[in-house]
């Protein structure tokens, strides 16, 4: 089975989990005055599971004729590509996101950007870190002083 | 509309938003030139920046600068390097990119900018003449036809997914439609589908569904598959001038196309992509015998096809958004967004309660193609050379903006997970070939789709609505009849060829 089609099956599952939820356990908060009207929270809801479960069942079982075709990336092959650096990337955004409140943005974003650019394969160690830190500086400036959103620079027991 | 255009220029012309124009032009520029970053990633990541300013017109002002030069940028790269940033771009690339091969770089961008500029120019004044034309008719729909109009316009966007596609597009849409009953509707004021996390309680962040959406995959995609941005093209980029004759020859090209690309950008879920291949095609058929011959080794008819009607598709497409407050494109989508972010709601009352807003935007089209054609064109040269900078610094500072555009909006770091999680499902789902902006239209459409809903049931208490008002039930009837009859989208050409951004 494609790729497509497991996609299908997992939506089908989200709209059968909605659609459960939209049915039958939501209209049990209802206050005994809003039943009287023609629309309930639910009531928009219940329509969209069941087109959801209609199309996702269209997908799953090919009914559209579709030719294959192997997009911008074959998906089969994702060892042939830089799988690892990828996945290293999005592991170190989240840990961006940990870390942003405390360590504070300015060390968080330029060990973002090093540690991104080393990732990939840079080791000019001279560029990397001089541009990291104009640019973390930079963007703090922007943000906070043009755009006035506060975002603390500097990691909590510093005081920042 | 003579004082509606004189109010427009005002607000226009205006020091900061003549900043704005030029700003958001160059920085359309620069970014879609980078193969790979669409108009919609780089419009997501201005958002935060655009709903700072806290002026609306301002705003949108700047985020349509950064669209018209995001879609010149694609073009620069199509024809300096054949590697198209914007699905938009990729006819411009079949006869620009040999005429660079050639040695008539400067050329092919010249033509390709007073395309643009025509197009574009002649695009805002059929948008000029169209939109109040159709605002004024818009006054006249109830909240019945408007969810009838919000279904046609989603059916249709899923109906133009080409082949094999329309099921995919549909389910696209009804998944933004579910994620967007997520969290406490304005109507009921009851916690809808938050599984008890106080997160969701207001909903998922448009934002971060944007920058999921669209920017993440594509960045992720530059990283799982590099592409070769170093151009040689920069060093040769001379002789801008065009002859008499050459001009003689393009004129009728830019006349059609930008009428043609205009009623196509209108067709919600059509737009740049289509209207530049059909631009293409329609003239290499109706050229002379000699002249199709020329037709993919550099003709100029070739390139000025697919950059006038593109340009004009781009100001089509604001005609639903402004006069109907619903977009028909991705990029449209986003702009919705950012301006219900504003506290603008476009649609027919925009003319009416905040006509500044309406006619600048108008006005600062005019004067964003100006600024195309006169600041950027002797500037590409110089541009060029964003496309030497190492990727390997490069992604990082797009993830990280990515990341901003997040936070900023929410300030929040549980944003940033989000973020995180539904860009991976974004790209798991770009794999399998699901077309992403409809989501993205879903998702910012149903909250007006359900509010247009309930308020017809409310008040026809119940469905009756959809039989009691013919106009209602005739526009229910087209959508299903586009959904159903599998339409064909014309020669869709391989837009998702190498190095292109998805969409326009």
């Amino acid at each position: 089975m494609a790729l497509d089609r497991w996609i299908a099956l997992l939506l089908l599952g989200v709209c059968l989990v909605y659609g459960y939820t939209a049915w039958f356990t939501m209209d049990a908060q209802l206050a005994p005055f809003m039943q009287r009207n023609p629309i309930w929270p639910s009531t928009f809801p219940k329509v969209l599971s069941i087109l959801g479960v209609v199309a996702s069942t269209v997908i799953l079982l090919g009914l559209e004729s579709s030719e294959q075709k192997v997009g911008d990336i074959d998906y089969r092959r994702l060892g042939d590509y830089h799988l690892g650096q990828a996945l290293l990337l999005l592991g170190l955004m989240i840990v961006y996101a940990l870390s942003l409140r405390p360590v504070g943005f300015l060390v968080a974003t330029s060990g973002f950007l090093i540690l991104g650019s080393y990732i990939l394969g840079e080791r000019k160690w001279h560029i990397m870190v001089p541009i990291a830190a104009v640019a973390a500086v930079f963007v703090w400036y922007l943000v906070q002083q043009v755009l006035g959103i506060y975002m603390r620079p500097l990691p909590g027991f510093v005081g920042g | 509309m003579l004082e509606g255009l004189l109010t427009g220029l005002q607000t226009a012309l205006s020091v900061q938003n003549l900043l704005m124009v030029i700003g958001g032009c160059l920085i359309g520029t620069f970014i879609g030139m980078l193969p790979g970053l669409g108009p919609m990633s780089i419009i997501a990541i201005m958002i935060p920046v655009a709903i700072s300013i806290g002026d609306p017109s301002a705003a949108l002002i700047l985020l349509a600068g950064v669209y018209y030069g995001a879609i010149f940028g694609g073009s620069t790269s199509s024809i300096l390097l054949n590697a198209p940033g914007v699905a938009g771009t990729v006819a411009s690339s079949f006869d620009g990119y040999p005429m660079a091969r050639k040695g008539k770089a400067g050329k092919a961008l010249t033509i390709a900018a007073i395309s643009s500029f025509a197009g574009g120019s002649i695009g805002a004044l059929l948008l000029l003449v169209f939109a109040p034309a159709l605002s004024s008719v818009a006054l006249l729909f109830h909240s019945a036809e408007y969810f009838a109009l919000m279904v046609v316009g989603l059916s249709a966007i899923a109906a133009f997914a080409g082949t094999g596609q329309v099921a995919k597009a549909l389910m696209m849409t009804l998944l933004g439609l579910i994620m967007a009953t997520v969290g406490e509707g304005a109507l009921f004021n009851l916690p809808r589908f938050t599984m008890g996390i106080m997160d969701l309680q207001s909903g998922f962040g448009f934002i971060t569904l944007a920058m999921a959406m669209f920017a993440l995959p594509e960045a992720l995609f530059l990283v799982l598959k590099p592409k070769e941005l170093g151009g040689s093209g920069d060093s040769e980029i001379k002789d801008l001038r065009i002859s008499r004759s050459e001009a003689k020859s393009i004129a009728p090209v830019i006349g059609r196309q930008s009428i043609q690309g205009f009623f196509i950008g209108v067709l919600p879920g059509a737009g740049a992509t289509i209207a530049s291949f059909l631009g293409y095609a329609v003239e290499r058929n109706i050229a002379t015998k000699e002249e199709q011959e020329e037709f993919g080794k550099g003709s100029i008819k070739g390139l000025a096809a697919p950059e006038t009607a593109n340009n004009a598709a781009c100001t089509g497409s604001f005609v639903p958004l402004l006069t109907l407050g619903i977009p028909g494109s991705g990029t449209t989508a986003i702009l919705l967004g950012a301006l219900l972010a504003l506290n603008v709601t476009p649609g027919p009352r925009l003319m009416i309660d905040e006509p500044q807003i309406f006619w600048a935007v108008i006005m600062s089209m005019f004067i964003g193609n100006l600024v195309l054609l006169i600041l950027n064109l002797p500037l590409i040269p110089y541009i060029a050379k964003v496309l030497s900078v190492p990727r390997n610094y490069l992604i990082p500072f797009i993830l990280f903006f990515t990341l901003m555009g997040a936070y900023i909006g929410q300030n929040n770091a549980t944003e940033l997970l989000l973020l995180v999680v539904f860009g991976i499902c974004a790209t798991a789902l770009k794999f399998a070939d699901y077309p992403l902006a409809p989501l993205l239209i879903g998702f910012i459409l149903g909250g007006m789709l359900e509010d247009n809903f309930s308020r017809s049931m409310q008040l026809y208490d119940g469905i009756a609505f959809i039989w009691e008002r013919p106009m209602t039930l005739g526009l229910l009837v087209i959508a299903a009849i586009l959904v159903i009859l599998p339409s064909y989208r014309a020669r869709r050409a391989r837009a998702r060829a190498e190095g292109v951004a998805d969409g326009d």
